[in-house]
């Protein structure tokens, strides 16, 4: 026999040492050549098509893909000359310190709140379903919640909707005082251009109102009756159709409600109002004196308009994102599975012996828990490099280059138009040197489990 | 000595590893099984059991609600027309569930384009998935139970091939594909899955077969039955679990498939291809584009739904690749 270590149950039923006798060799040899066939198709396929590729990539990494000639390392110092496949590379990092962390801190959480919860088992159906889907169906599935318009983004209506329930949107942003009617910007608002008597009304016609925004109480404007107080009229200078004269209150025009109207003195409001339906306000009491009138800056704020999630700032969040909606119910099952492996003996023991449930949390369970989470981590860091359908998919052509990790800048330069074989043979190197450690763990792993 | 199947009390993480690693998984609760009472509750039971009284079964029904929400908003905006989805959010339906039209569908059953993608598309996996179990029930079969030199170096290099990533191969595996002439057809690309496919098949059978009793196999080599015979007759029934388990990690892999696509299938596009390219007009095509991704998720969501206990399986132990 040879010194190879042989497992199974047929170990004992044989002797370790045979004799070599002429008619046992015979059979010897039959029995490798029976090994060599049922081995043959699986391993030629992977020796031809894997193996072979792997040493022959290190070769072409190696050398110009123009010229043919040896360059030595000259296609990995291109990796990080080159803008584009460094960020790339410092995206990878960015993806492996985040996702997989974000994801198994996720599924732990899940994992001890489904245990016992009612209708726990639809919420493990439902966060468990997006690893049958592929990446494709989710990057078009989150190109839709991402949608940088809060009318058509789901993400970014709900963020709007919060938003403006804290802060009201303005009533009239872009609205501005129609040219040549005195009324000057101040503060983010609009002003008199110099003080004005108590006693003459103020007319402040401003323009640039949309019709489908005229607030539907609004009341055909009205020059304000003569009166001793401040007061004046706030409308809408602009007949519909044309004609209309410039400042003045003509047939159709409408007065806007709800302004808000500020009295200054020497730099200081002293009084506030609020247009009516016809748009006129008074200030009571205000009698005397000259006054600068503003129409106030809380009327023009430009309404918040949500997150450009996948614009070049915030892709790769935006991306990691959906990554954590795909395998957040994957981590959760596997750290599921751990804790309901703890050895209740033991922690019941610990319990007996006086140990407080915290240390009973602190020194057992999660001792026992942190391995399974080390294995989801490493699972996801291996996953996690080599991602490549999402960043193709979901981001839109003009972020991908914010975007871009090893996996799809190796496609990009070697078949995406590229065809640059070096360069790309040495992102694909360098993508395996990333994956190795992770490797070597799982055979390790893998080979201490053997039966 | 013969793997035993793990007891759920002998050792901290004897649950877990089962579940990683493809011996039998009976105490494993799929999606679907009810979690038993435990008698005797931990310290996070515990800490569970307190919060489901109220605010965890609010938080479940919340976490629920926002993990369903991609997928709905998707479902019904494909739907909906394109006018529909550039002017306003799918949420729209709930007050004007006049939009809702079966339009899009009908589009897509006549556009030549997409169905002979979907076709391509099981041209590819069914092949890719019975060619990685047959031949990688052969090299386990051989790596469990024939003896010949090198074997543990073979098993460990196994292992180690499962991780690999594919960008290692693509372009030496172009230059070959070339020269076979099989460049951008189909025949490439079940080729390149099957490659990249069979070093996990090999590990996983591999352990189902070795938990198979050995007398069982001696008996029947002592009737005289061949190796094939054996293999056939006694070990594959044996592994039908991992087999379906197999089946179906292997045929989602390759049904989700966009980047061997990519590089090899450009001649005869998948589906998952198909569709990446109607995404460069995003807004102006998602009238194709939603109810085909939508399409090309009902056979992965129909094996997701119909054999959830494989599912689970195949996806947690492949997952792992």
């Amino acid at each position: 026999m040879t010194g190879v270590a042989v497992t199974g149950a047929a170990e004992g039923a044989q002797p370790g040492v045979e004799p070599v006798a002429p008619q046992r060799r015979r059979r010897l040899d039959e029995r490798r050549l029976v090994a060599a066939l049922f081995l043959a198709p699986a391993a030629l396929t992977v020796l031809v098509l894997v193996a072979y590729p792997m040493a022959s990539t290190v070769w072409l990494s190696l050398h110009s893909s123009d010229t043919g000639e040896f360059v030595g390392a000259a296609n990995y110092l291109r990796i990080f000359a080159t803008d584009t496949t460094r960020h790339a590379v410092l995206n990878n990092i960015v993806w492996v310190v985040v996702a997989p962390s974000v994801v198994t801190a996720l599924g732990l959480m899940l994992a001890v709140l489904t245990q016992r919860v009612r209708w726990s088992t639809a919420l493990k159906t439902i966060l468990f379903m997006p690893m049958a889907l592929s990446f494709l169906a989710v990057g078009v599935t989150f190109r839709l919640v991402y949608d940088e318009s809060p009318q058509r983004g789901a993400l970014n209506a709900a963020i709007v909707a919060v938003h403006d329930a804290f802060a009201p949107p303005s009533k009239y942003y872009g609205v501005a005082p129609r040219d040549g009617t005195g009324l000057v910007p101040a503060d983010g608002g609009y002003e008199t251009a110099s003080p004005v008597p108590a006693t003459l009304p103020v007319a402040m016609p401003v323009v640039g109102l949309p019709r489908d925004r005229i607030p539907s109480d609004a009341a055909p404007a009205a020059a304000p009756a003569a009166g001793t107080d401040l007061r004046g009229v706030v409308w809408l200078d602009f007949t519909r159709g044309g004609g209309g004269s410039v400042g003045a209150i003509d047939d159709t025009e409408v007065g806007l409600p709800g302004m808000r109207v500020e009295a200054v003195r020497e730099g200081k409001v002293v009084a506030t109002a609020t247009t009516d339906g016809a748009g006129q306000f008074v200030f009571p009491g205000l009698s005397d004196g000259e006054y600068t009138v503003r129409l106030a800056a809380t009327n023009f704020t430009e309404p918040f308009r949500g997150v450009t999630w996948l614009g070049p700032r915030l892709v790769t969040p935006a991306v990691i994102g959906a990554y954590v909606w795909i395998w957040a119910g994957f981590a959760m099952m596997l750290i599921q599975a751990g804790l309901a492996g703890l050895p209740r003996d033991v922690l019941e023991a610990a319990r007996v012996d006086g140990a407080s449930e915290w240390q009973v949390l602190r020194r057992i369970t999660v001792p026992l828990v942190w391995p399974i989470l080390g294995v989801v981590i490493v699972t996801l860091s291996i996953n996690v490099l080599k991602i490549f359908d999402l960043l193709y998919v979901l981001p839109p052509d003009s972020s991908q280059d914010e975007a871009n990790v090893v996996a799809l800048e190796m496609y990009r330069v070697s078949f995406g138009g590229g065809l640059d074989y070096g360069l790309g043979s040495a992102l694909a190197v360098l993508l395996f040197v990333l994956v190795l450690p992770a490797m070597l763990f799982t055979i390790r792993r893998r080979r201490r489990q053997r039966p | 000595m013969r793997p035993t199947r793990p007891d759920p009390d002998s050792g901290a993480l004897s649950g877990s590893t089962a579940l990683l690693d493809p011996a039998p998984v009976p105490e494993l609760e799929p999606a679907g099984t009810a979690v038993r009472d435990d008698p005797r509750p931990g310290p996070l039971r515990r800490l569970a059991a307190r919060l489901s009284s109220g605010a965890g079964r609010f938080i479940v029904l919340a976490v629920g609600i926002f993990w369903l929400f991609p997928t709905l908003g998707l479902a019904v905006a494909s739907l909906r027309s394109a006018a529909d989805n550039s002017a306003t959010g799918w949420w729209t339906v709930l007050h004007a569930p006049s939009q809702l039209t079966l339009a899009n569908y009908a589009a897509l059953l006549g556009n030549a384009r997409i169905t002979g993608s979907l076709w391509n598309t099981v041209l590819i996996a069914v092949p890719s998935t019975v060619l990685v179990l047959g031949l990688g029930a052969l090299g386990a079969y051989a790596l469990a139970w024939l003896r010949f030199p090198g074997r543990d170096l073979v098993f460990v290099l196994a292992v180690g091939l499962t991780i690999v990533p594919v960008q290692v191969a693509v372009i030496p595996d172009a230059a070959i594909f070339r020269v076979l002439g099989i460049f951008g057809d189909i025949p490439a690309v079940i080729a390149f899955h099957v490659a990249f496919g069979l070093p996990f098949a090999v590990f996983l059978l591999r352990s189902y077969f070795l938990s198979l009793p050995g007398d069982l196999i001696e008996a029947a080599r002592a009737d005289g039955a061949g190796e094939f015979t054996v293999f056939r007759r006694v070990a594959l029934p044996f592994a039908w679990p991992a087999l379906g388990s197999l089946a179906i990690f292997q045929f989602l892999w390759v049904w989700n498939d966009l980047l061997v696509a990519l590089v090899f299938g450009f001649n005869n596009p998948p589906i998952t291809y198909a569709i990446r390219e109607q995404t460069r007009a995003f807004s102006s095509n998602i009238d194709v584009i939603a109810p085909g991704a939508l399409v090309s998720m009902a056979v992965p969501l129909i094996l997701f739904f119909g054999f959830q206990r494989y599912f689970l399986r195949g996806m947690l132990d492949g997952a792992l690749k």
